[in-house]
């Protein structure tokens, strides 16, 4: 009697457990691409653990703080690895609504890929979407830092070379108008002393600076 | 007494000064591209031909003038002959042309820049859709590196027609790219020979260090050895030896009055024909050693998208028939999918149009040129490599400085003429004469940062320098040898540096030279006439990639007016003056 009702059981657990059941979602693991010469055997013991996973990711769920190991049903394990789950209510005669199971799933998505070493491609839930980690959006976008900066050094070095001209030209400004006030000092002083010249004073030539003479104003023009 | 010329503080900041000019942004990304249209390998010889004939002479002659009349542009055509100041005139309108627009690749190179100091490369991840699903639509279709270049950076519109409005971080960088021009002209030779050794030294620096570094990249060798494999039937095609004299002519900066106005800040008699074989040779040995560089980043790129490709390939058919992971590798790729399609022959076959057909060959194909080079494909393979943000910064600060040197050269065309001048230099000083150009750029090269500013650049590059240009240096060298006479040119020379002239020289100027030009004239129009219409590429944000459109009326009549405003200087000046001396002399003659 007893192997009877096991049978009947274990025969309705794989009804409701099948390729595209209602309620069913099928998963796909990569480890030998997530984690190369690292790679574990999926055998029974980690099977055991995902089933764990899942009543945990249930047992978050209002309502649903009873689910059981036992309630979640595997079925169709190939060598891929991929399978498809049914999670069933206590009694075992139906499986819980689709939508309940993914949000929770979604919850709990970062703790089940940890369990395994795997991420959101590796571990894969069709059906189930992954929520896609935000980029990190800081308050001041670094671009306009560093642009900030650059900007500051260049006006500053602007200033600096505009400001150095501009002393520069006061002072070629200033020189040879003092030269000029003695100069005229010079012809006053002829006038008044009747007669002697200033003109050896040739003050307004010394004032050329030689570094940007050029080859031909070497030689005195005739 | 006259105000002295000021000088270049040695003759090695002339000569750097020019390599700086002339080694731009275009040995990058156009000789690479010409490279692998034509021939690879095999174009050398049309481009080291192209060289003798027709670059070094052409070079000799510029700084010659330069050098002889003491004077920017617009003087020193003068000097020759005053009905031709109209070819100096010409120059300068080229040029403003080329820096209103040219800055602005700079300030996408600041851009670029600024944003490589992330981790990870914004270029490298799309961004979220809006329920954080999954990713933007159009970063999907397109790829991450499109998608950073015609969304974030360009924010580009569908057509020339939406002009959209100013994009303010385009424009940002656009003004920070002008002030750093006008702090490197502020102080004429004086600051500009001290940066051109940075802005001629650093770029080959960086491009050292690519070169290490890309042919240590994986699969950098296929990119290389498909690549410079001559392909000589190449050498039989006339657009190959068009487009390398095209390359060589525009990648020396001939005709702009850059040149001119270099040269005249020189010693009379240093020798210019010694710096003319040497910046054309090192313009075109940096080009070719550019090439090495992209070729192996191009390997790089397609090798590693090949195995993506491949690995996608191997996840669908893991998924579909269930194999084991890590089954299928390369190697046996071929082998099972035979066994799967006859083992499962109906599931394959629903299987089959999603499997790509993965071929190096094909990615390799993949020839771009210009921006696309610059900002899609560099930044592609730069996020594939380890630590690349310091990859990142290194080769958009060489863009910048390749950029910066081309711009020092351009403006100092557009400035020594107006300083020159007495007209304007009596009445406000260089610097403020430079910031003037400077602002009216940046004001109009606004233009370029608005939603459809990408298209408006395409027009300015493809047509505002290219016909006006070849047109101008006709022009000049029929002056030299016809208008001022060879003879006269050559006991110039001879008076100023010492040294006699080659006849090589004296028969390229005269006869190959502007024949050679005539005939790339003649082919431009004739390919201009023929192809009808003009179309450009516009990017379409709903199928990601880029599809071809028209010209709108008003866009062409910009085009024309481009090329009128630059090309139409010459004669109507010529007009100008003969006009003003006929009137001179209708004036004096009753007075006699």
């Amino acid at each position: 009697m007893l192997w009877l009702l096991f049978f009947l059981v274990t025969a309705i657990h794989a009804e409701l457990c099948q390729p595209d059941a209602e309620n069913a979602f099928k998963v796909r693991l990569s480890i030998r691409t997530a984690l190369g010469d690292k790679a574990y055997v999926w055998d029974t013991n980690e099977e055991y653990l995902f089933k764990a996973m899942v009543a945990f990711s249930m047992r978050k769920v209002p309502n649903r703080e009873k689910t059981e190991i036992s309630h979640v049903v595997l079925c169709n394990v190939t060598q891929r690895v991929s399978f498809w789950f049914v999670v069933t209510d206590p009694s075992k005669n139906h499986t819980l609504p689709a939508d309940e199971v993914q949000s929770a799933i979604r919850m709990n998505r970062n703790r089940i890929n940890n369990a395994f070493f795997l991420n959101d491609q590796t571990l894969e839930f069709l059906k189930i979407p992954s929520t896609l980690a935000p980029p990190t959006d800081p308050s001041v976008p670094i671009w306009i830092i560093v642009f900030g900066v650059v900007f500051c050094i260049v006006i500053v070095a602007i200033t600096l070379l505009v400001l150095s001209g501009i002393r520069q030209r006061r002072r070629k400004n200033k020189g040879p108008s003092e030269m000029d006030d003695t100069e005229d000092k010079c012809e006053n002083t002829v006038t008044i002393e009747n007669g002697i010249p200033c003109d050896p004073l040739d003050m307004k030539g010394g004032h050329i600076n030689d570094t940007f003479m050029t080859e031909e104003e070497r030689l005195t023009p005739l | 007494m006259e105000k002295a010329r000021p000088l270049w503080a040695n003759p090695l900041q002339f000569v750097f000064a020019c390599i700086s000019y002339a080694v731009g942004l275009g040995n990058v990304w156009r000789f690479p591209y010409l490279c692998q249209m034509f021939g690879g390998g095999s174009f050398l010889v049309p481009y080291v031909i192209m060289l003798i004939v027709e670059g070094m002479p052409l070079l000799y002659l510029e700084l010659a003038v330069g050098q002889r009349m003491r004077q920017g542009s617009i003087g020193a055509w003068r000097t020759i002959s005053p009905y031709l100041s109209g070819v100096g005139v010409a120059s300068v309108v080229v040029s403003f042309f080329l820096s209103m627009y040219y800055n602005v690749i700079n300030a996408w190179a600041f851009w670029y820049l600024f944003h490589s100091f992330q981790d990870p490369l914004p270029w490298s991840v799309c961004p979220l859709n809006s329920n954080r699903t999954g990713y933007d639509e159009e970063c999907e279709k397109a790829s991450t590196t499109q998608y950073f270049w015609y969304r974030k950076t360009l924010n580009i519109s569908p057509s020339i027609q939406d002009s959209g409005g100013v994009q303010w971080e385009p424009a940002l960088c656009l003004i920070l790219a002008w002030l750093v021009v006008y702090l490197c002209i502020l102080r004429g030779t004086a600051s500009t020979g001290k940066v051109v050794y940075f802005t001629a030294s650093l770029p080959y620096c960086v491009l050292i260090i690519y070169l290490v570094r890309g042919l240590t990249l994986h699969g950098a060798t296929n990119g290389l050895v498909y690549m410079f494999t001559p392909k000589l039937e190449q050498l039989a095609n006339p657009k190959a030896w068009i487009n390398a004299a095209t390359q060589i002519f525009f990648s020396l900066g001939l005709g702009f009055g850059s040149l001119i106005a270099f040269a005249s800040y020189n010693e009379p008699s240093s020798n210019c024909q010694k710096h003319a074989i040497i910046v054309s040779l090192i313009n075109s040995s940096t080009s070719i050693f550019a090439s090495i560089v992209t070729f192996s980043i191009y390997g790089f790129k397609a090798t590693f998208n090949y195995e993506s490709c491949l690995n996608k390939v191997i996840l669908l058919l893991t998924n579909s028939f269930d194999l084991e992971d890590g089954f299928l590798t390369a190697s046996n790729l071929e082998q099972v999918k035979g066994y799967l399609a006859s083992a499962y022959p109906s599931r394959y076959s629903e299987v089959l149009p999603q499997i790509k057909n993965c071929s190096l060959e094909s990615e390799l194909d993949t020839a771009v040129q210009g921006t696309g080079l610059a900002f899609i494909v560099y930044t592609e393979a730069i996020k594939n490599m380890e630590v690349s943000q310091l990859w990142s910064v290194l080769y958009f600060f060489m863009l910048l400085m390749l950029g910066l040197g081309s711009m020092l050269g351009n403006t100092a065309a557009i400035l020594t003429p107006l300083t020159d001048s007495t007209l304007v230099s009596r009445h406000l000083p260089k610097e403020v004469i430079s910031g003037l150009v400077c602002l009216i750029n940046l004001a109009v090269g606004m233009v370029f940062t608005m939603e459809a500013g990408s298209y408006w650049f395409d027009i300015f590059n493809d047509y505002a320098a290219t016909l006006s240009l070849l047109l101008i240096v006709l022009v000049e060298t029929v002056a030299v040898c016809y208008v001022y006479g060879l003879r006269r040119f050559e006991s110039d020379l001879q008076a100023m540096t010492g040294r006699s002239l080659n006849w090589y020289w004296k028969a390229m100027w005269a006869g190959v030279s502007p024949l050679l030009i005539i005939s790339l004239l003649i082919f431009y129009l004739s390919d201009y006439i023929l192809t009808g219409t003009l179309q450009y590429q516009a990017w379409d944000a709903s199928q990601g990639k880029l599809v071809t459109k028209d010209y709108p009326t008003h866009a062409l009549a910009v085009i024309g007016l481009l090329v009128a405003a630059s090309t139409m200087c010459i004669p109507l000046v010529a007009l100008g003056i003969f006009v003003r001396s006929r009137l001179k002399k209708g004036d004096t003659a009753p007075v006699a």
